[in-house]
């Protein structure tokens, strides 16, 4: 073990000195294996992760997110602020300054008109553009000068970072998409599959739904890289074989999201061949606490609604105590391996957005029995239960059926009757659980259950729309249909009061300020939502590949120019 | 006076050559023979033993979760593989959360056997009473017979879905949260699978009911239900021992699949089903997981199925005797 740690260490110390000596195409062929095929090069028309990290190596946007969630100058020299006047003071709109000399593939200039041609033809109202959303809010672009283009919006945006910024809105050459608008855009299969781009590789052969090649752009703007001459890019299989071509056989240098359950992947992973990298993203499994009664003993009118407090669960010290008991070192262990890690957390990233909270990470029984005493709960009759007043800790726990669920049910039943919690476990088939049907009992809306478990994420980097679902008045309810996101019927009026001024507020440090403030009142001051782990994904890499960073904010292959060959 | 002249020798009653027997010793010396019916009758009742007294003499309780001793290897690994972690606490390994199999294995099957026998029990009566009565009462022949119909036509997964959803609460308040999931359980499976047992039942009687013996019966007054119980039912129990067999088994396999659903037993609480559909990922790993469960369901039914063979011959008198 010491040697393999010893070995790995030495490629490691190796793999970042000759990625400054490479020259272009230095290092042959790359093999990349994504276990679902690509069909298209054109973000703009598939919303399929495949076929949008396969195009980002072509075309480029403006801004990417890099592995931290930040935001990293691509096409631009700088990211447009509020202070660095980028952004306007109302926040109603972006400017953005394109970086000189940029060319695309075929050697014609890089221009804003570009820029422009990419927003009319994703908002075009024939096109059908799959990254609509990215530009919600848009009411018009200018260009200003070729190299400036200004992107205004209908009402003051916080977050104007929707339009060219990450793999999923980066910028169309106009000359070739010229006549490819509105409902022209999926019949262009020529210009769909081998699009002009301004990215390290160029496509050389699209074969939809199967292998991909690409040759080295020559008119990339650092000559030093790619250093690959050509990558190809094999579709299909499964994950298991993806794997294993990776870590096993090393039949292909880099293998795409690898969802395998922890033993099964590291068994594969002893073939020594490769190496797996994981990365983290927002998706967080927690356990919500019901703040409300969901007795079955009471009118289906208030039973879970804000009308019928929850008898115990009311009670922050009963939450704090079934959240001390909890390790969530060894949930990762067993669940997840390389794919998770502890959170104590509703918003683990990105960096700047994340509450360096961390004093759930230590299990604390006697703590938690010593917390649960302090609150009155004794085990007076000797069954091995905690009650008070007759109120018995008995907690109905729910998730949906899945073998790593199942297991943390399993686990945490198990501390929580060290503390003196009797628990009973259920689990509700998925497509019920989170069907959303207002009919059906066991819906995770309905929470007809004490306490229940799921993983939840927000798309993007900007966790605003994440955090206002937990505004008072938001909860399922039978007057709305049971629908609301709202699920642990949270209501605090200085939470509201935080939600508003998130809304107004345009400076990155103080949203950051406040979205910490706002995860930190759901979390660890009211143990409203206890956070277990934060759910990561799997990429390996074969041995002889270096320069691989993963990313889950922008496409994984976000920066495969600085890809080179170990040597 | 003269003495009566001596029977003709050879109208003479001869004189029975072994004291009487009891028509039930007769069955049993069949049923010794039945070699098949002698194992299976074995191992069903060291298998009732096993789950009955297993858990007093291996007190390991199966629900502790152990991590310092999980994905134990069962002992023979050792045989073949001398790096295997294996652990004499726990003969028959631990699964990834540390569970002894051997006590899961004792727990699972007091949990599948008392499924699959009670539902067996429910179903033989329901499908005996539907068969007997629509097969010898005329009237209530058609009525009954296009009920089955209709029970045949009901699929069972979604009316589980709709019983669990309706009945789940009132009988977890009524017998708790397992015993409720029993009663719900036994009820559905039974619910859904007498109607073979009362067609076969009822076809059989119809037959029966036009024999020479049966009219013999009525001709001396006899009433129905006494036809019924001493002259029709002994006949039909054939049929009936094989739809239990078949049953038993189909009880532990409905049961495992509600299991994987997530509609039956917590998830918690250890059946021979449930542990099967648990262990299917880590097979490759962990074969044992898959097998010893596996080969527990297959050798009852087995089992009760040479048992069910061999009652059937024992209790038939036709067969009686070859």
């Amino acid at each position: 073990m010491k040697l393999r740690t010893l070995l790995l260490g030495a490629v490691a110390a190796t793999a970042f000195a000759p990625a400054a000596f490479a020259e272009r195409g230095s290092d042959g062929d790359v093999k990349v294996l994504y276990w679902q095929a690509v069909s298209i090069m054109n973000p703009y028309l598939s919303s399929g992760t495949k076929d949008i990290e396969a195009s980002s190596m072509v075309i480029e946007p403006l801004g990417r997110f890099n592995e931290t969630g930040a935001m990293v100058p691509w096409l631009v020299d700088e990211i447009p602020t509020v202070t660095n006047g980028g952004v306007s003071a109302d926040l109603t709109s972006i400017t953005w300054k394109i970086k000189d000399g940029l060319t695309w593939s075929d050697g014609s200039a890089f221009t804003a008109e570009d820029v422009k041609f990419t927003a009319d033809y994703c908002m075009d109202p024939d096109g059908g553009c799959q990254q609509l959303a990215k530009f919600d809010g848009v009411s018009s672009i200018e260009v200003l000068d070729p190299l400036t283009v200004k992107v205004t919006f209908e009402r003051a945006m916080p977050n104007p970072y929707g339009p060219f910024m990450g793999a999923e809105s980066p910028i169309l050459q106009k000359a070739q998409f010229e006549n490819c608008t509105g409902a022209n855009a999926p019949t262009c299969s020529t210009e769909n599959f081998y699009p002009v781009g301004t990215g390290p590789f160029v496509v050389e052969d699209f074969r939809p739904n199967d292998v991909i090649t690409f040759k080295a752009n020559d008119k990339f703007r650092d000559p030093a890289k790619p250093a690959f001459a050509t990558m190809t890019l094999k579709g299909g299989g499964d994950v298991t074989s993806a794997a294993r071509a990776v870590l096993e056989t090393a039949e292909f240098d880099y293998a795409w999201n690898l969802q395998l359950a922890p033993d099964v992947l590291n068994s594969i992973a002893e073939g020594g061949k490769g190496q797996t990298v994981s990365a983290f993203g927002t998706l967080v499994e927690r356990l919500e606490m019901n703040l409300t009664n969901p007795s079955a003993e009471l009118p289906a009118e208030t039973r879970a609604t804000v009308a019928e407090p929850h008898p115990f669960l009311s009670d922050i010290r009963v939450r704090k105590a079934l959240s001390m008991a909890i390790d969530r070192e060894l949930l990762v262990e067993v669940g997840y391996g390389r794919a998770g890690r502890p959170t104590c957390n509703l918003v683990p990233a990105p960096a700047m957005f994340a509450s360096d909270n961390t004093e759930c990470f230590t299990q604390d029984l006697e703590g938690a029995k010593a917390l649960l005493e302090e609150a009155g709960y004794v085990d007076s009759d000797g069954d091995g239960v905690r009650e008070k007043d007759g109120v018995k800790l008995a907690i109905l726990y729910q998730t949906s059926t899945n073998a790593v669920r199942q297991d943390f049910q399993l686990l945490i039943k198990d501390w929580w009757r060290q503390i003196g919690v009797e628990t009973e476990l259920r689990n509700i088939e998925g497509a019920v659980f989170f069907g959303g049907d207002p009919g059906s009992p066991d819906t995770f809306q309905k929470f007809y259950a004490d306490v229940e478990m799921y993983a939840n994420n927000f798309a993007g980097t900007d966790p605003q729309p994440y955090l206002a679902m937990y505004r008072c008045g938001n909860e399922p309810k039978p007057s709305s249909q049971w629908l609301g996101a709202n699920i642990n019927r949270y209501c605090d009026p200085e939470y509201d009061k935080l939600i508003d001024e998130l809304g107004q507020t345009g400076e990155l440090e103080k949203r950051a300020e406040l979205a910490k403030k706002m995860n930190e009142m759901l979390t660890k001051e009211s143990y409203t939502i206890v956070p277990l782990v934060d759910r990561g994904r799997v990429s390996a890499h074969s041995n002889s590949l270096g320069g691989v960073i993963l990313n889950t904010w922008d496409s994984e292959l976000w920066n495969v120019a600085d890809w080179h060959r170990v040597k | 006076m003269t003495d009566a002249p001596p029977p003709i020798q050879a109208l003479q009653d001869k004189v029975p050559s072994a004291p009487p027997r009891s028509q039930w010793l007769d069955v049993w010396s069949q049923f010794r023979k039945h070699s098949g019916a002698m194992v299976g009758a074995g191992f069903l009742v060291f298998i009732t033993l096993f789950v009955l007294v297993g858990p007093y003499i291996w007190t390991l309780d199966a629900q502790a979760l152990n991590m310092r001793a999980r994905d134990i290897r069962p002992i023979y690994t050792a045989l073949w593989d001398s790096g295997a972690k294996v652990d004499w606490a726990h003969p028959l390994g631990s699964d990834n959360l540390g569970r002894d199999g051997l006590s899961q294995l004792i727990a699972g099957g007091r949990s599948s056997l008392a499924v699959g026998w009670a539902a067996m029990v429910l179903t033989l009566v329901i499908g005996t009473t539907v068969g007997v009565l629509s097969g010898f009462v005329r009237k209530l022949d058609g009525p009954l017979m296009r009920l089955t119909d209709l029970f045949l036509s009901l699929p069972i997964l979604p009316l589980l879905l709709v019983a669990v959803t309706f009945f789940r609460q009132p009988l977890r308040a009524a017998f708790g949260p397992e015993g409720g999931m029993f009663v719900l359980i036994v009820t559905v499976v039974a619910l859904t699978s007498w109607m073979p047992t009362a067609r076969i039942v009822r076809g059989d009687i119809l037959a029966l009911k036009e024999r020479e013996f049966v009219l013999a019966a009525r001709s001396i007054g006899t009433r129905p239900l006494h036809i019924i119980l001493r002259h029709l039912l002994p006949n039909v129990l054939s049929p009936i021992m094989v739809s239990a067999t078949l049953g038993l088994a189909t009880a532990i396999i409905t049961e495992s699949a509600l299991s994987f659903l997530g509609v039956g037993f917590p998830s918690d609480f250890p059946t021979w089903g449930k542990m099967l559909a648990d262990a299917v990922p880590r097979m490759e790993d962990f074969p044992e997981r898959v097998l010893l469960p596996g080969v527990a369901i297959s050798l009852t039914v087995l089992a009760v199925n040479y048992l069910g063979d061999g009652l059937r011959d024992a209790l038939d008198p036709r067969t009686r005797g070859r």
